[in-house]
């Protein structure tokens, strides 16, 4: 279909007006170039946006005791719910499809008071009691040593796993912090690991400003006995954490002797539920990149099908010339179809190729200047460029159909008479 | 080679139908070379266009080289113009962005002959017409006279039973005419059926049967003794 002979009749033809021919391509080149940026610029925010979530298991909640609003049972309303460690079997026996549940405890937090000292060097950071399982929940890149294991936990022993920033505060530059002793409230723990966030950008800094040690030897050390400062709670794939919240809210109402109705007494945060928000949120800016897109890009189509149109009004004396010399109605029909297809995907792979080098000048941008909040790595996906390369050759079609239809409809002598 | 028989043509114009042909019959020999000459309105283009399948004729039969030319579709009209006529018009019709040779070689084009072979025989053609030198020159580089020529050349490529001219030298002044005449009257030498149609009568006077319509009818039919158009130049 596309011999030289073609391809010479048609550049020949789109040759002999330059001005035009670049004119009308541009309109699909801005449309094609519009659609593949506005996808490319939500794709930026969505990977920026959800690597913020991609710190931990999504399909999470967390859960932590409050004041009751009502009185249950012969205990008054205003009491503080303290969750214990049988909570965690009562959840796990109750519900399977929970994955993990980790009582948590913590001590100081950030911009608390000096908790920690080492020799000279002293430092405030947070310390949590943690059970081994928890890494899979928020996830750490260990980078030295170990995590918690169970025989830290058995055993009660004195480990610490801490962040690179407690390092940075804690130990000088070169010295190995591995086996070494930390004092965090005035007992001694010895580093068994380092750890480091797996995505340093926006607040995570903080995180690594935590030393975790086994739940076990925090309860002893500290005396907490079998109490549970929160719970990270995790549920299996196939299941989801929002669908599971009511039930562990209730079996922990009746744990802790609150009123089946009392919302108020154990506040929690789910994960799972603010992520899918994002989700619906991206994916409707998703759609509304495709929609303006495909607008800009129709109108571009329509720019592409008018001047067709023109273009076969002015050549329709040529058109019957054509005709009289021997050319069949489909030979000057796909002319213009091919001339406006060429039109088309020559402008819309321009527009592709410009849209791609946007992206990659934003993410030199974004890889010189450093990480941006809630943007990162704009890009769109090889199904994409090809989605909008079909709807370029359909949209080159759908717009040199009327004008090819419209050359043949006169009859030739009629076509010969115009000038 | 041509044969028609009680020829009718009438176009609607809003509420009046204007009867343009009423009944001709008119045969036309192989290696002749026939003028049609009339005022204007008098139907000789309607009759030209029929002949050249570019318009339908409402009623009669159109036979053209045993060929019975009827109830065409535009395909097999295409195919049929293609391979038995060529078209010479007043205004040239040339594709003003193709140059000489490519021009003359379109008929070739939609016949699927292939580039090589297609550049040689159009080549071969504006040598015949004198215009070799001129082969990569665009139609606005070309004088009236050699345009007309490049089209004669482009009826020639592909070889056509018969030639037909719609006022050939209406564009042209006195010189060229008949120069063009010259080329023409050599074609017919070479035995190709030619006809002509024009208003001037010293150009009918240089084919060899002159057909006068009036009013949509044959009046007059003549052979003439041909002016050699050389002996003018």
């Amino acid at each position: 279909m596309f011999s030289r002979d073609r391809w010479n009749e048609i550049l020949e033809a789109l040759n002999a007006n330059k001005l035009r021919t670049f004119l009308t391509a541009f309109g699909v080149f801005w449309g094609i170039f519009i659609l593949v940026a506005l996808l490319a610029l939500t794709n930026g925010l969505r990977t920026g946006v959800t690597t913020g979530f991609a710190n931990g298991a999504t399909n999470s909640m967390f859960m932590w005791g409050q004041s009751t609003s009502m009185a249950y049972k012969g205990l008054n309303k205003g009491r503080r719910v303290q969750f214990k460690l049988d909570d965690v079997e009562a959840l796990k026996q109750n519900i399977p499809a929970l994955q993990y549940v980790s009582p948590r405890l913590q001590l100081g937090g950030f911009r608390g008071a000096n908790n920690v000292t080492r020799n000279e060097k002293t430092g405030a950071f947070g310390i949590y009691g943690d059970y081994p399982e928890y890494i899979h929940q928020e996830y750490m890149d260990i980078i030295k040593g170990r995590w918690l294991n169970y025989s830290d936990i058995n055993a009660k022993m004195k480990t610490a796993v801490i962040g690179t920033d407690v390092v940075k505060s804690l130990y000088d530059i070169g010295e190995e912090p591995i086996g070494t002793y930390i004092k965090i409230n005035g007992v001694n723990f010895k580093v068994v690991g380092v750890f480091q966030n797996p995505n340093t950008q926006g607040d995570s800094e903080e995180e690594a400003n935590n030393i975790f040690i086994p739940f076990t030897s925090f309860a002893n050390a500290f005396n907490t006995g079998n109490n549970v400062g929160w719970m990270a709670i995790t549920a299996y794939d196939h299941t989801s954490i929002t669908s599971l919240k009511p039930q562990v809210l209730s079996i922990m109402r009746e744990q802790r002797g609150v009123h089946p109705d009392d919302q108020r007494a154990i506040g929690n945060f789910d994960k799972a539920e603010i992520f899918a928000r994002f989700t619906g949120l991206f994916d409707i800016l998703g759609f509304v990149g495709y929609f303006v897109g495909a607008l800009v890009l129709l109108s571009g189509g329509i720019g592409i099908s008018n001047i067709m149109l023109i273009v076969v009004k002015e050549r329709t004396n040529e058109i019957g010339v054509r005709r009289a010399l021997g050319a069949s109605p489909w030979d000057i029909k796909s002319q213009i179809l091919q001339e406006s297809l060429v039109l088309t995907i020559v402008s819309g792979l321009a527009g592709i190729a410009a849209a791609a080098g946007l992206i990659w000048v934003m993410n030199y941008i974004l890889d010189q200047s450093g990480p941006v909040e809630n943007f990162a790595n704009p890009s769109v996906n090889i199904t994409v460029i090809i989605i909008a390369l079909i709807i370029l050759i359909i949209a080159g079609l759908l717009a040199g159909f009327i004008p090819a239809s419209r050359a043949t409809q006169m009859k030739p002598v009629d076509a010969l008479r115009t000038d | 080679m041509i044969e028609i028989k009680d020829l009718h043509k009438s176009y609607s114009t809003g509420n009046n139908s204007l009867h343009v042909l009423k009944g001709i019959n008119f045969s036309v020999k192989e290696g002749e070379l026939v003028s049609i000459m009339g005022s204007s309105g008098s139907g000789k283009s309607t009759l030209l266009n029929i002949l050249g399948m570019l318009d339908e004729a409402d009623h009669g039969s159109y036979t053209l080289d045993g060929v019975p030319i009827k109830n065409l579709n535009e395909k097999l009209a295409a195919q049929y113009r293609n391979k038995f006529l060529g078209f010479i018009f007043q205004s040239f019709n040339l594709i003003n962005y193709k140059n000489a040779i490519d021009n003359v070689a379109l008929p070739l084009y939609y016949q699927k002959v292939g580039r090589k072979e297609r550049d040689e025989r159009a080549m071969h053609y504006l040598e015949k017409v004198g215009l070799a030198d001129w082969a990569n020159h665009l139609p606005n580089q070309l004088s009236g006279g050699q345009k007309q020529r490049v089209a004669i050349a482009r009826a020639l490529a592909s070889d056509p039973k018969v030639l037909l001219a719609d006022e050939p030298t209406g564009a042209l002044d006195t010189k060229t005419s008949y120069e063009v005449m010259d080329l023409i009257q050599g074609i017919n030498e070479e035995g190709r059926t030619i006809l002509i149609v024009t208003h001037e009568p010293d150009i009918a006077q240089m084919t060899k049967r002159i057909v006068n319509l009036k009013d949509g009818l044959i009046i007059d039919d003549t052979m003439v003794d041909q002016v050699k158009a050389l002996s003018h130049v």
